[in-house]
C-alpha cells in the first residue's frame, strides 16, 4: 500500500490535467448594454464557449450582433446581453435558462454543444425564442432556430487558391477534433486543393483539443517539416499554428474571422462569417411572432459568408481570380462542393 | 511510415520535443524543490498562466523579453509568498490551496488578458540563437544547438538544480526538512524559512515556465498551459524528485507528443483514431510513472505541516 500512495497522486494529477486541458474553463464575462427602459427594446443574449474577441468562432456572433445593433437603432433599440467564456456546458446551460427567465426575446446557445441543454430548457419557456448552432436542427419545437455555416464553401475556394500558391505541392491543416464547423472547414479545404491540383499532398492533423495552443503549434511545425508551405487551420487554438507560420515564413488562410492582424505579412485571406445575415431573418420573424421553427445556412451565396483578403499580402492577380472565379461558380451551381 | 525516417523529419520532431518540453521543465525543476522540502504546491499551472500573462503583456508594451522574463519572475515569487503563507504559516491543507492557486490564477489571467488586451494580439518571442561551432555539426546541430535562450536556459537549470540540492548546505537543510523537519528542528535548521525558500523558488520557476510558454508561442490565450502545469507536477513524481529524472519525464512527454503530432500529419495514424492518440503522451507518461515510482520513495514529509512539539 505504501508504493500504491507514491504514484496516486500522481496519477491523479495527470487525469486533472487532461480534463483542465479538454475543458479549458475560465471566468465568464458577461457584459450588458442597457436601452431606455420606457423604449421597450428588442433584447438579445448570446452564451458562447471561447472569449468575445477570440478572432474565431466567438466574436464571428458578437461582431454581427452589435452590427445588427447599430442597424436597428443604438442600445436604446436593441439590448445585447454576451456570457463569454462558457467552455462548460452546465454553466452555458444556467446562464440561458437565466436569460429565458429574464424575458430576453431571443437567446441564442452560441455552440453546437450546448443543443442537450437547450432541447430540455427551451419547452418551459414557450414565450422566448432560442436560437442554437451550428446546427441544423430545431428538434421540432416551435421556438427554436437552428443556424450553421456553410464553411466547407470558403474553405473550397481558399484551398483551390492555397493549391495555386504552394510551390511544394505540399498544404497543411490544423483543426481541434474531428467534428461539426471544423470538419465542414477542413473537408472543403482540402477538397478545394485536390480540385486545383489532383496531385497535391494534403496533411490534415487534428490536434485533439479545441484549446491547447502548444500543440496546435507542434502540429504546424510538424507539418512544415513535412514540406507544407501553405497552411490553414480552424478553432481558437489555431493562433499557435499561425505563430510558427509566421516564424517559418509560410502562408496562411484563417476561418470564422479577419486573422490579418494576426500575421499581417503571410496571412493570404480568411472567411468571415457574417450570422447577422440570418439574424436579421429571426427577428423580422419573432417581431411578426413566429419564434422558431427554421434552419439557417449562411454560405457564399446569401453573403453570410465572405472570403476577407489581407491588403497588404501581394496576392498574383491570377490567384485572386482564381478564387473570384470559384466563389461565382459555387454561386450559380456550376461548382458543387462536396459535403461530408 | 517510411517518411517518417527522412533527416528533416527527425530533426524537426526532436527539436519540437525540446522546444514542447521548455515550459514544463522550468516548472517541474521548481516543484522538485519545493516537494524536497516537503511542500506541494498544486498551484503550479496558475501561477504559470500569471507569468505567462505578465510576460506576453510587457512584451506587447514595451518590446523588452528581458523585462518581461523578470515581470513574470516577480508575479511567481509574490504567489509564491502567498502560497508559502498559506501551506507554511497556515498550514493549510496542499491539495487544496494549490487548487485554489490555480483557479485564482487561471481566472485572474483571464480577466486581466480580457480588460487590459482583448483581442490575441501576436509578439515577438527571443530569437533562435544559434550556438557557433556546436550547431554546424550535421543534424545533431540542429536538434539541439538552433533554439531560443529560454530552451538552453531551461535544460542548464537542470545540472545547476542538481548541484544544489545534492551538494550545497541549502540543498542537504531543503532535503533535511523535507525527510526528517524534526530532526532538523533540533538541528537549527528552520524549517519554515527553508519550505517559504523552496517554495517561492519553485513558483518564481512556473512564472518563468509560463513566460517560456507566452514568448515561444507568440500569443497569451484564455487557459494558455491548457493543465501544463498539472502535468509538471506529474513529472516531479516521474523524475523520483530529481532534477534529472524530471529532465528526462519532460524530454519523454514532449517527445511522445511531437512523435504523436508528427505521425497524424503524416497520416500514418489515421484521422479516426486522432483523439485517441491525443491521448498518448498523458497515458505513456502514466505508465511509466507506475513503473519507475515503484521503486522511488518520495519525501517522507510531503503534505505534511510542521509544527514544534511542545
Amino acid at each position: 500500500m505504501k508504493q500504491l500512495r507514491n504514484w496516486t497522486p500522481a496519477v491523479l494529477l495527470v487525469v486533472f490535467a487532461l480534463v483542465a486541458a479538454a475543458c479549458g474553463g475560465g471566468s465568464g464575462d458577461t457584459t450588458t448594454t442597457a436601452g431606455e427602459p420606457a423604449a421597450e427594446p428588442f433584447r438579445i443574449a448570446v452564451v458562447a464557449p471561447s472569449a468575445s474577441n477570440d478572432l474565431a468562432f466567438t466574436q464571428s456572433m458578437v461582431d454581427a450582433l452589435n452590427m445588427i445593433q447599430s442597424e436597428m437603432g443604438g442600445a436604446s433599440a436593441v439590448e445585447v446581453a454576451v456570457t463569454d467564456g462558457t467552455f462548460v456546458v452546465e454553466d452555458a446551460a444556467a446562464a440561458i435558462k437565466d436569460y429565458a427567465s429574464q424575458g430576453y426575446d431571443l437567446v441564442i446557445a452560441h455552440g453546437s454543444q450546448y443543443g442537450g441543454s437547450l432541447q430540455e430548457i427551451a419547452p418551459q419557456f414557450p414565450d422566448v425564442s432560442f436560437a442554437w448552432g451550428t446546427a441544423g436542427d430545431t428538434f421540432g419545437l416551435p421556438n427554436v432556430f437552428a443556424y450553421e455555416a456553410a464553411s466547407h464553401e470558403g474553405g473550397y475556394v481558399m484551398g483551390v487558391m492555397a493549391a495555386a500558391l504552394s510551390q511544394s505541392h505540399v498544404v497543411g491543416i490544423v483543426g481541434p477534433i474531428e467534428v461539426g464547423d471544423a470538419k465542414l472547414y477542413v473537408d472543403g479545404f482540402k477538397a478545394g486543393v485536390l480540385a486545383q491540383d489532383p496531385t497535391a499532398d494534403v496533411k490534415v492533423n487534428y490536434t485533439g483539443s479545441f484549446s491547447d495552443v502548444a500543440l496546435a503549434a507542434t502540429a504546424a511545425e510538424s507539418e512544415i517539416a513535412a514540406g507544407a508551405d501553405v497552411l490553414t487551420g480552424t478553432a481558437q487554438m489555431v493562433v499557435g499554428a499561425v505563430g510558427v507560420a509566421k516564424e517559418k515564413g509560410v502562408l496562411w488562410f484563417g476561418t470564422q474571422a479577419d486573422q490579418t492582424q494576426l500575421a499581417p505579412d503571410i496571412v493570404v485571406a480568411s472567411q468571415v462569417y457574417h450570422w447577422e445575415v440570418v439574424l436579421r431573418q429571426m427577428i423580422d420573424l419573432i417581431k411578426g411572432g413566429t419564434l422558431g421553427g427554421n434552419a439557417y445556412v449562411i454560405d457564399l451565396a446569401n453573403g453570410g459568408e465572405v472570403i476577407s483578403y489581407n491588403p497588404g499580402f501581394d496576392l498574383p492577380a491570377e490567384v485572386k481570380q482564381l478564387g473570384e472565379d470559384t466563389i461565382a461558380g459555387i454561386k450559380d451551381g456550376s461548382i458543387a462542393v462536396p459535403r461530408s | 511510415m517510411a517518411e517518417f525516417f527522412t533527416t528533416a523529419i527527425i530533426v524537426s520532431t526532436v527539436a519540437s520535443t525540446f522546444r514542447f518540453a521548455t515550459s514544463y521543465l522550468y516548472a517541474a525543476i521548481g516543484e522538485t524543490f519545493g516537494q524536497r522540502s516537503g511542500v506541494l504546491n498544486l498551484g503550479v499551472d496558475g501561477i504559470m498562466l500569471l507569468g505567462a500573462f505578465g510576460a506576453y503583456y510587457t512584451v506587447l508594451k514595451s518590446g523588452n523579453l528581458w523585462l518581461a522574463l523578470a515581470v513574470a519572475a516577480a508575479i511567481g515569487m509574490l504567489m509564491g509568498l502567498a502560497m508559502a503563507y498559506a501551506s507554511v504559516t497556515l498550514q493549510a491543507e496542499q491539495g487544496i490551496s494549490g487548487i485554489g492557486f490555480y483557479l485564482f490564477g487561471l481566472g485572474l489571467s483571464d480577466l486581466l488578458f480580457q480588460k487590459l488586451v482583448g483581442t490575441p494580439l501576436p509578439i515577438d518571442g527571443f530569437p533562435n540563437l544559434r550556438i557557433p561551432l556546436l550547431a554546424d555539426i550535421p543534424i545533431v546541430g540542429e536538434m539541439l544547438f538552433d533554439h531560443s535562450i529560454i530552451v538552453y536556459g531551461a535544460f542548464l537549470l537542470v545540472p545547476v538544480a542538481a548541484f544544489v540540492l545534492n551538494r550545497t548546505t541549502v540543498g542537504l537543510n531543503i532535503r533535511a526538512v523535507g525527510e526528517n523537519p524534526e530532526a532538523a528542528d533540533t538541528l537549527g535548521v528552520s524549517v519554515a524559512k527553508v519550505r517559504y525558500f523552496t517554495v517561492i523558488l519553485g513558483s518564481t520557476l512556473a512564472g518563468i515556465g509560463g513566460a517560456a510558454l507566452a514568448t515561444e508561442l507568440g500569443i497569451f490565450q484564455q487557459n494558455l498551459t491548457a493543465g501544463q502545469g498539472f502535468i509538471a507536477v506529474a513529472l516531479v513524481y516521474f523524475g523520483a524528485w530529481r532534477p534529472l529524472g524530471v529532465m528526462f519525464g519532460a524530454l519523454l512527454y514532449g517527445f511522445v507528443a511531437a512523435v504523436v503530432l508528427q505521425l497524424k500529419t503524416l497520416g500514418v495514424i489515421p484521422l479516426g483514431a486522432s483523439d485517441l492518440a491525443a491521448m498518448l503522451p498523458a497515458l505513456i507518461t502514466i505508465l511509466a510513472l507506475v513503473v519507475a515510482v515503484q521503486r522511488e520513495r518520495q519525501p517522507a514529509a510531503l503534505t505534511k505541516p510542521y509544527e514544534r512539539g511542545e
